[in-house]
């Protein structure tokens, strides 16, 4: 009976049962006490003193691994500070001769197989330029066969023209204009930017004053010369825009901001661009749907060389010419003080 | 005249229209009425493309009282119709969705500045989309990087004025190389107009006039058009500056305004060079080269980098690079491919940058990977939606990113010689690559956060909206149903490519 008890405790099944009750098999457990009871200690130090003396050897090595990596970056960055910005900035200014001369050589061959200048056999002259020269004034009412071709001939790019000189002065406002605090109190930077602008403010320079008191309306009126007569004389909406562009800055730094901005003050600005932009988007949206659909606009021509002629080119340079004006007039103030 | 036949001007106008008016505006108001012109926009289009599926070709569209060679045109077909309709609700949808932390990025104050960049952003994609004047596709792409700009700088910190001023200069060096090749193709053909200038230019090369001219024009249009688009070696300007720009103007950015130039530089090599011209000069070659470049090592690029949306932003060089290689195939499915990857990434890039912006705002605008852990968690929609977007750019099925893949790899088997097998190793490669860094990501921000970073978890500054969420999720709807159901789009795509040449 005790046998086949001791058998019984050998069997596969035996050994399962014991494992589940006692975790593990008490024979082996048996096993590691003697075991550990019958080591030698001396050589369990051993065995711990290599492993010491290897962890040691390990972090040297890292050690020294890590020494010649910050080494070699020191190496480096002392090469990039000394002798490595020479090196580099030399092969930069040589890779930028090379692309130039390439880019330079290139273009001179071009312009050597492009057809001579002012040719009459160039292909620019064709049908295209032909019609404009010759039935500009009639098509359009514009004698100035500029205005004609780009207000009427080719109006949408004009429109993207002047939508470039808007969004151009959009962008600068969200880069340089200082906008008041909620409650409507200027910010610090504000006080800083009107302190700093007033102080290189010409007070009272009688010179200045003198001269633009004298300049000012003759400037303004010239650009309004120029605008209104657009379609009758060289000139239009962009040279003329300029012009009064000009005058009113001339203004403002001859008088200040204090009393520029009784006549001009950033809504002014809103209101003329939107006006003018959406009265140029508006009445050409009308032009080209009945361009479009074959529909006749019923706007009259007029005369050509009258002053009220070429149907929508007057209105539209003066549209043209108050967009200008005002964006030369702000990109001024911005850069001067972040403001109107 | 249809009535229909006037929706692509009319949507034009109003874009620029809505562009002058949303000055005036204050924050709110303008929000509102930019959201109502994307809409909008994208109503007509719509309606247009519809117009252009049930009648045979493509109809120009005066712009005045003057016909083709002297006034202005735009031209409408199935494949601009298709395009302005995706662009225009990706737009809407872009807005919608992540004009929800504007306030953490821009002054208050500026902000309707903002839409009014929004509104002329849109007005010059569609312009470039339509436009058959070569002219006015310059002027519009000088509205489209001053709006880009601005769009970035918005934010106002060194970071990003620094990645401002690097875009405009490396944006106005490719605009004046496009107005170069624009001058110098007029003085050699006389006209700007693309059906003329083709004609001109089919003739040049017939006699054999003028070919160092025509090279050279080209290669400058191909080099500043690609420069705008940032193609591989030129894309130096594009990680920084989505990086550090707004996160819904970055999604604008990467998604629609580089689709813009893309899509103009196809024009000029179908319907004013001419693809066989294209074909005898070697530039296809040299698109080839930066088109392979840029697929693999964008992506190495984008699995070096520790900020999440620095990786998105070299992941697009990278999409860039699969469109460009679609491109440089020189063969009609090869483009299809390329448009329609286009158009895929058009729609995945915006709700990356927006999705990973809202996790990033809902783990205490770290945006590094370590805090992105669990992420999805704190902020749902976002976490599904970036989800979506990483599997269509990695091109797993069911998404639309697996379609334009099949379809650029099925373009590549055809080509001959050596360069399919250099088309397919790319592929292959690029796409483990994308794997590796998107899906990566996805299975971090799906980590489940210990118990501590939980109890630590800042909350956001300002969460999204509803409204914000489901503008999210739609596209991500939008990505899953151009999964499945690309065929419309893909034959608009090719039926209009067809009627090109």
């Amino acid at each position: 009976m005790s046998k086949r008890n001791r058998d019984w405790g050998n069997t596969l099944q035996g050994r399962f049962l014991r494992s589940m009750r006692f975790g593990c098999e008490p024979l082996d457990s048996l096993l590691v006490q003697r075991l550990d009871a019958s080591r030698d200690e001396s050589a369990v130090r051993a065995l711990e003193a290599e492993d010491t003396l290897r962890e040691l050897q390990q972090n040297e090595r890292v050690a020294m691994a890590r020494d010649k990596q910050v080494d070699f970056a020191q190496d480096v960055l002392e090469w990039s500070q000394s002798k490595g910005r020479k090196v580099i900035g030399r092969l930069y200014a040589l890779l930028s001769i090379v692309i130039c001369v390439t880019v330079i050589v290139l273009l001179m061959e071009t312009v050597m197989n492009m057809p001579a200048f002012g040719s009459p056999a160039a292909p620019a002259n064709n049908e295209v330029a032909a019609r404009y020269i010759e039935k500009g004034m009639e098509e359009t009412g514009a004698v100035n066969i500029v205005a004609g071709m780009i207000l009427d001939y080719r109006a949408f790019d004009t429109l993207g023209e002047s939508t470039v000189l808007y969004i151009a002065a959009c962008a600068v406002l969200i880069l340089l204009r200082i906008d008041r605090q909620k409650d409507g109190t200027p910010t610090q930077e504000l006080i800083a930017e009107e302190a700093d602008d007033r102080a290189f403010e010409p007070e009272n320079d009688r010179i200045l004053q003198g001269s633009a008191k004298v300049l000012t309306p003759i400037v303004l009126l010239l650009g309004i010369y120029v605008i209104l007569n657009g379609h009758l004389s060289p000139g239009g909406g962009f040279s003329g825009g300029a012009i009064v562009g000009a005058g009113l800055i001339l203004y403002l730094n001859a008088f200040g901001f204090a009393r520029a901005s009784r006549f001009f003050t950033y809504k002014t600005f809103t209101t003329v661009s939107l006006f003018s932009l959406s009265f140029y988007a508006l009445a050409k949206t009308y032009s080209f749907y009945c361009g479009a659909n074959g529909i006749p606009s019923g706007i009259p021509l007029g005369t050509p060389g009258a002053i009220l002629s070429s149907g929508l080119i007057l209105p539209l340079n003066i549209c043209v010419g108050m967009v200008v004006a005002c964006t030369m007039y702000v990109f001024f103030c911005l850069f001067r003080k972040g403001g109107l | 005249m249809a009535f229909v036949q006037n929706f692509p001007f009319f949507s034009i106008l109003l874009c620029m229209f809505g562009g002058i008016v949303t000055s005036v505006l204050n924050k709110k108001a303008a929000k509102w009425a930019t959201l109502l012109i994307a809409f909008a926009v994208f109503v007509l289009n719509a309606l247009t493309w519809r117009y252009t599926l049930q009648t045979e070709g493509s109809y120009a569209f005066m712009m005045g009282h003057f016909p083709a060679p002297w006034g202005n045109e735009i031209r409408v077909g199935r494949l601009e119709a298709a395009l302005a309709t995706l662009f225009s609700l990706v737009m809407f949808l872009t807005l919608a969705a992540g004009v929800f932390n504007l306030d953490n990025h821009a002054e208050p104050q500026k902000q309707n500045l903002f839409f009014v960049m929004a509104d002329l952003a849109l007005a010059a994609l569609l312009v470039m989309l339509y436009t058959n004047d070569l002219f006015t596709a310059y002027v519009f792409i000088e509205i489209n990087t001053i709006a880009a700009c601005a769009l970035i700088m918005v934010r106002q910190n060194g970071h990003t004025l620094v990645s401002a001023t690097r875009y405009m200069i490396m944006n106005l060096l490719a605009s004046a190389t496009t107005l170069l090749g624009i001058s110098m193709l007029y003085g050699i053909t006389g006209h700007l107009l693309m059906p003329q200038l083709q004609q001109s230019v089919a003739a040049l090369h017939q006699s054999g006039q003028y070919q160092v001219p025509l090279t050279v024009v080209i290669l400058l249009l191909t080099v500043g058009l690609g420069i705008k688009s940032a193609l591989f070696p030129f894309h130096v300007w594009a990680p920084d500056a989505y990086t550090n720009a707004p996160p819904v103007s970055a999604g604008i950015l990467s998604g629609l305004v580089s689709k813009g130039y893309i899509f103009l530089l196809i024009k000029i090599y179908y319907r004013v060079i001419g693809i066989e011209v294209i074909r005898a000069q070697y530039v296809l070659n040299i698109l080839f080269v930066f088109g392979i470049l840029g697929m693999i090592l964008g992506s190495v690029s984008a699995i070096r980098q520790q900020d999440v949306r620095r990786m998105i932003a070299y992941s697009s060089v990278a999409q860039i690079g699969y469109v460009f290689m679609g491109l440089s195939m020189g063969t009609q499915a090869g483009t299809v491919a390329a448009i329609f990857h286009m158009l895929v990434h058009a729609i995945a890039k915006p709700a990356l940058f927006i999705s990973a912006a809202a996790m990033t705002d809902a783990s205490g605008e770290h945006k590094s990977f370590h805090f992105l852990r669990g992420a999805a968690y704190r902020e749902k929609a976002a976490g599904i939606a970036f989800t979506i977007a990483s599997m269509s750019m990695v091109g797993i099925p069911l998404t639309a990113g697996f379609i334009s893949k099949v379809r650029l790899s099925t373009a590549g088997m055809s080509q001959p010689g050596f360069a399919k097998y250099i088309i397919l190793f790319a592929l292959a490669l690029s796409t483990l690559l994308n794997a590796v860094y998107f899906l990566q990501t996805v299975v971090h921000i799906y980590r489940r956060p210990t118990l501590e970073e939980q109890l630590t978890a800042p909350c956001p500054l300002r969460p999204m909206r509803k409204i914000n969420r489901l503008a999210l999720l739609s596209l991500s709807a939008l990505t899953i149903i151009l999964g499945i159901l690309s065929g419309p789009i893909i034959q608009s795509i090719f039926v209009g490519l067809l009627s090109f040449s």
